[in-house]
C-alpha cells in the first residue's frame, strides 16, 4: 500500500463548552476527491483550519507523504503545498484580478509575468480569466475562479475547497467540476467540503463523515444515495417533506411592474419584477446572492415602500404600506437575516415574538403589552416547532440558527398568513431542522395560503416549489412550473437569459 | 493572560454589580489623586459621602440639597435614558435646560406683578416647551438632512449658553436691579415662584415632577409597545423597521420628549433653587445627567439612585472644596471617573474573564 498524501490521525481540538473535533482520523490519498461531510457544527471548519495551520489541535499527529506536519501558519502549509479555497471570498474589489492574486501570494513575481501566468494557468484549466479586470466588476463564479487560480499557480498538492459551489449556477458548476476532475488526473488531492449530497456523489470516490466532531463513518459516495449519505451526517431517519397533490387557487399575491432603487449603495435595484402567486402555491425565486432578493423581501414586507399598484394582496393595493398594515392584511414576512432582522439578538424569545406578532395576536392592548400573552405566544411557538430552548425567557443570540429559524418562521406561520415570504428558510441550518421547516411550508401552503420562497439553495426550491422564477441584475423572469423543468433549464434562467413571455403559468 | 469569552446571555448580576464597583472604584483611585493633591484621602471621601448626610454640623443644610440636587439631574436624565435606550444620542441636555428656563422665565416676567394662579402652570408648559423647540432642531436636522445628532445637540449648548447671556444682560434684566445682569428675582415673586413643599425637605415641585417622570418612563419602557419599539431601535435598527417602527418618528419623539424632560428641570430650577435668570445660571446639570442616566443603566429606578448619589457628590464636593481646599477641577475629575469606570466595568456584563495560556492561532 502507497503512503497517503495526508494522513491525519486522532486530532483533537476543544474550544471552551465545546469538543469541536475528537479523536480524528482519515487519510488522503494521492490524486484523490475527498469528501469532509456533516452538518453545521460537525467540526469540518476546525478540522480544515488545523490542516491549513490557523489552528493548533490539542493532540494527534498529521503526516505529510509519510513526514510529520504540523503547520503553525498558513504559509507554513502553502510551502507543503496545501491550499484553500475559503467559503468567503478574500478579494478587494477595487483591485485588478493580478493585484488580488499577488496579494495572497507568499512571493509574488512581477505583476506583468503574474498576469501571463494567470492567463496561463486559467486557460489550461479551463477558468479563463482576464488578469486586467476589476474584481468589483465580476460574477460570484469568476471570482471564485480568482481564488482558486491564485491556488493553482502556488502548484498545490492539496487543495481544500469550502462548500465552494454555494454561489455558483448549475453551468459553472459544472465548469468547476471539468476543472476539479482535470486536477484530480494530474495527481492532486482535492479535500471537498460540501452539504450538497448530489454534487458529492457526482465528484467524490471517498467520503469522512463527521457528526459532533467524531468521525462517523466512511464510504464512497457513489454507491450511496443522497438520502443515505444525508441519515448518516444527521445520525437518525430523515423525514423527507412532503405534500398531497393540489390545484392552486385564486390569486393571493400579485406583484405588477415592481422597479424599486435600492437604499444601499451596494444593493440591486429591482426592475419591472411581474408575478402573481395563487393560493396554496409554492412559488420559489432562485438566484445567486446580490441579485435584488433583499430588495425584492423588503419591498414584500413592507419595509420598502413601493407605488400602491406595485404590491396587492387579493386584490387590494398594497405598496405604499408599511409592515404592520400589510400584516394585517395577511402578508407576513421572515427575512435572510436571523439575528438583528428577523429577531433582535439581545432580546428574549418573548419580546421576539411581540415583533412581529404584536398586531395580529392582539398582544397589545390599548397601547399596552400583554406580556403574559406574549409569553404564551411564544411558548406556542416554540412547542409547535421543536424550538430547542431553556425556555422563552431566553435570548435569541443564545439559541443555534436552526433553533432560532425555526422560531422565527413558526412565529409567521402560527399567525395564519395568506401570504408568507420567506428569505433563505434553511440557510446555515442543520438538516433535521431544515426539513422541518420545509414541511412547515409545505403544510401551509397546503392550507390554502400562498408562500414565496426565496433561495440559493436550488435542490431546496426544486424539492417544495410548485413553481419557479429567477432574479437576475433585479429582473424577476417569468415564473414557470418545476414540473418538467431541467436543472439546464434553471441554470439559463438564473442567468437571466430566459425570454420574458414565455409561459408564464 | 487575561481573555474575554462572550456570555451566551448577558449576565443579570453583573448588569446591576458594575454600577456598584464603579463607584468603589472611583472611591479608591478618587483618594489616589485627593492623596497626590495633599490632602488627607479617608477625610476628603468621608467628606465627599458621608458628612452631608449625617454630620451634624453640615446635615442641616445639606441634606435638603440632597433633592435640590438630585430632582433635575433625575428629570433630565430619565428623558435621555429613553432616547439612549433607543440609541439616540442627545448630549444637548444642558442646552434645552437654558433654552427651558429662559421660556419659563420669559412667562414670570411677562406677567410680573399680576397675581394669577395660572401663572406658574403656563411657566411649566412654556419650560417644557421650550426644552422641547431646542431639541426638535437637532431632530429634524437629523431626519431631514441625516445629521449627526450628537454634535448638532452639543453644538447648540453653546448657543444655549450665549442666549442665556444675552437675555441675562439684554431683554430679562431686571429694570430695577441698578444694572446688575441678571433677572428678577422670580422666586419672589408668589404667582411665579416653586417653592419648597415641606419647609426644610428641598421637595419642590421639581421633585414632583421627576418622581412622576421616572414612573412615567417606567411604565413606558415595560409596559407600553412604544417602550418595546424604543428598546427594539437600539438594539437592532433593522428588526425594528422590520416591525414597522418608523425610525424618524422615534428620532423626534425621543429628542422631543429629552427636551422637554430638561426644559422643565430648567423651569424648576430657574423659579426655584435659582431664584433668577443670571449668566451663569446653568451648572452643568445637563451634562451630568449623562452620567447619571449610564450609572442608572438607564433604568427609571437606577436612575432615582444615581441621581441622588450623584447629587451628594455634588453637595460632598462643595464641602470639601469648602473645607478642606480641594480644588473644584478635582471634584469635578472624581464624577468623570465614575462614568469612566462604569463603561470600563460594562464589559463583564456581555462578557467573562478567563486566565488563559497564548496560543498561536
Amino acid at each position: 500500500m502507497t503512503t497517503p498524501l495526508l494522513a491525519i490521525k486522532g486530532i483533537t481540538k476543544a474550544y471552551p463548552g465545546v469538543v469541536a473535533n475528537s479523536d480524528v482520523s482519515f487519510d488522503i490519498g494521492k490524486g484523490e476527491i475527498h469528501a469532509l461531510l456533516g452538518e453545521n457544527g460537525a467540526g469540518k471548519s476546525t478540522l480544515v483550519k488545523a490542516i491549513y495551520g490557523l489552528v493548533r489541535p490539542d493532540s494527534g499527529t498529521m503526516r505529510w507523504r509519510g513526514e510529520p506536519f504540523a503547520p503553525t501558519a498558513p504559509h507554513e502549509a502553502r510551502a507543503a503545498g496545501v491550499a484553500m479555497v475559503f467559503q468567503h471570498f478574500s478579494l478587494f474589489d477595487a483591485l485588478d484580478v493580478a493585484e488580488n492574486v499577488a496579494l495572497g501570494m507568499d512571493n509574488p513575481p512581477p505583476l506583468r509575468k503574474l498576469a501571463a501566468q494567470i492567463r496561463k494557468v486559467s486557460n489550461d484549466y479551463g477558468l479563463p480569466l482576464d488578469p486586467g479586470q476589476l474584481v468589483g466588476d465580476l460574477s460570484a463564479g469568476q471570482r471564485q475562479r480568482v481564488e482558486i487560480v491564485r491556488c493553482l499557480l502556488q502548484d498545490p498538492h492539496l487543495l481544500i475547497m469550502d462548500e465552494p459551489t454555494s454561489v455558483l449556477t448549475p453551468q459553472e458548476v459544472d465548469t468547476l467540476f471539468r476543472t476539479l476532475r482535470q486536477l484530480r488526473a494530474e495527481g492532486r488531492s482535492i479535500l471537498y467540503i460540501s452539504h450538497k449530497l448530489e454534487e458529492i456523489r457526482a465528484l467524490c470516490e471517498t467520503a469522512t463523515v463527521l457528526r459532533l466532531g467524531k468521525v462517523v463513518d466512511r464510504c464512497d459516495p457513489r454507491d450511496r444515495t443522497a438520502r443515505e449519505l444525508a441519515e448518516m451526517m444527521v445520525g437518525t431517519k430523515l423525514h423527507q417533506p412532503e405534500r398531497p397533490p393540489h390545484s392552486p387557487g385564486d390569486i393571493a399575491l400579485e406583484v405588477r411592474g415592481l422597479s424599486l432603487r435600492s437604499p444601499s449603495p451596494f444593493g440591486t435595484s429591482l426592475k419591472e419584477v411581474s408575478v402573481a402567486v395563487h393560493m396554496g402555491e409554492i412559488l420559489g425565486i432562485g438566484g445567486v446572492a446580490g441579485n435584488g432578493q433583499d430588495e425584492l423581501s423588503a419591498a414584500l414586507s413592507g419595509e420598502l415602500r413601493a407605488p400602491p399598484g406595485a404590491v396587492s394582496i387579493r386584490g387590494e393595493t398594497v405598496g405604499h404600506m408599511g409592515p404592520n398594515a400589510r400584516r394585517a392584511m395577511g402578508l407576513l414576512c421572515a427575512p435572510e437575516e436571523r439575528l438583528g432582522h428577523a429577531a433582535a439578538p439581545e432580546m428574549t424569545l418573548v419580546e421576539n415574538a411581540l415583533l412581529t406578532g404584536a398586531w395580529r395576536q392582539k398582544l397589545v392592548n390599548g397601547g399596552f403589552v400583554n406580556w403574559t400573552k406574549a409569553r404564551g405566544f411564544a411558548e406556542a411557538v416554540i412547542k409547535r416547532f421543536d424550538v430547542r430552548t431553556p425556555g422563552a425567557h431566553v435570548v435569541a443570540r443564545a439559541l443555534s440558527g436552526g433553533n432560532l429559524q425555526k422560531f422565527v418562521i413558526g412565529r409567521e406561520i402560527m399567525q395564519r398568513p395568506d401570504v408568507l415570504v420567506v428569505n433563505q428558510p434553511t440557510w446555515g441550518v442543520d438538516a433535521s431542522a431544515a426539513a422541518a421547516i420545509r414541511q412547515a411550508l409545505m403544510d401551509l401552503a397546503q392550507g390554502g395560503a400562498a408562500v414565496v420562497v426565496i433561495s440559493q439553495d436550488l435542490d431546496e426550491l426544486l424539492e417544495i416549489a410548485d413553481s419557479f422564477a429567477a432574479l437576475n441584475a433585479g429582473r424577476l423572469t417569468a415564473k414557470r412550473p418545476v414540473r418538467g423543468l431541467t436543472l439546464d433549464q434553471v441554470g439559463l434562467m438564473l442567468g437571466g437569459a430566459e425570454e420574458a413571455g414565455d409561459a408564464a403559468a | 493572560m487575561l481573555r474575554l469569552e462572550k456570555r451566551a446571555q448577558p449576565s443579570n448580576f453583573w448588569n446591576w454589580a458594575t454600577p456598584l464597583l464603579a463607584v468603589a472604584l472611583t472611591m479608591v483611585a478618587g483618594a489616589i489623586l485627593f492623596a497626590f493633591l495633599g490632602k488627607d484621602p479617608f477625610a476628603a471621601i468621608k467628606m465627599i459621602f458621608w458628612d452631608p448626610l449625617f454630620n451634624p454640623q453640615f446635615a442641616a443644610y445639606s441634606r435638603p440639597q440632597l433633592l435640590v440636587k438630585a430632582a433635575p439631574l433625575i428629570l433630565i436624565a430619565v428623558g435621555l435614558a429613553i432616547g439612549f435606550r433607543a440609541g439616540i444620542w442627545n448630549i444637548g441636555a444642558e442646552g434645552q435646560y437654558i433654552i427651558g428656563a429662559l421660556c419659563g422665565a420669559a412667562v414670570a416676567l411677562a406677567f410680573f406683578p399680576s397675581p394669577g394662579w395660572y401663572i406658574f402652570p403656563l411657566m411649566v408648559l412654556a419650560g417644557a416647551a421650550g426644552g422641547w423647540a431646542w431639541a426638535m432642531i437637532p431632530a429634524i436636522l437629523k431626519t431631514r438632512f441625516n445629521t449627526n445628532e450628537i454634535l448638532v445637540s452639543l453644538l447648540l449648548v453653546y448657543v444655549a449658553e450665549k442666549i442665556l447671556a444675552a437675555m441675562a444682560t439684554g431683554r430679562m434684566r431686571n429694570p430695577d436691579g441698578a444694572g446688575f445682569p441678571g433677572s428678577r428675582n422670580i422666586a419672589q415673586y408668589p404667582a411665579a415662584s416653586n417653592p419648597e413643599i415641606i419647609a426644610g425637605s428641598g421637595m419642590h415641585w421639581g421633585v414632583v415632577a421627576a418622581f412622576i417622570a421616572v414612573i412615567f418612563t417606567y411604565i413606558l419602557l415595560h409596559k407600553h409597545i412604544l417602550g418595546y419599539q424604543i428598546r427594539l431601535a437600539g438594539q437592532a435598527p433593522r428588526a425594528a423597521r422590520f416591525a414597522g417602527v418608523a425610525p424618524a418618528r422615534l428620532v423626534v419623539m425621543c429628542l422631543g420628549f429629552s427636551g422637554a424632560m430638561a426644559g422643565l428641570a430648567g423651569l424648576f430650577e430657574v423659579a426655584g433653587p435659582a431664584r433668577m435668570i443670571s449668566i451663569d445660571f446653568n451648572v452643568g446639570y445637563g451634562f451630568t445627567a449623562i452620567i447619571v442616566a449610564f450609572l442608572g443603566r438607564l433604568h427609571p429606578v437606577g436612575i432615582v439612585l444615581a441621581g441622588l448619589l450623584m447629587a451628594l457628590t455634588y453637595i460632598g464636593g462643595e464641602l470639601a472644596q469648602f473645607m478642606l481646599g480641594l480644588p473644584g477641577a478635582a471634584i469635578q475629575v472624581f464624577q468623570g471617573m465614575l462614568l469612566f469606570f462604569l463603561l470600563a466595568l460594562d464589559v463583564l456584563s456581555n462578557y467573562r474573564i478567563r486566565l488563559s495560556w497564548p496560543e498561536a492561532a
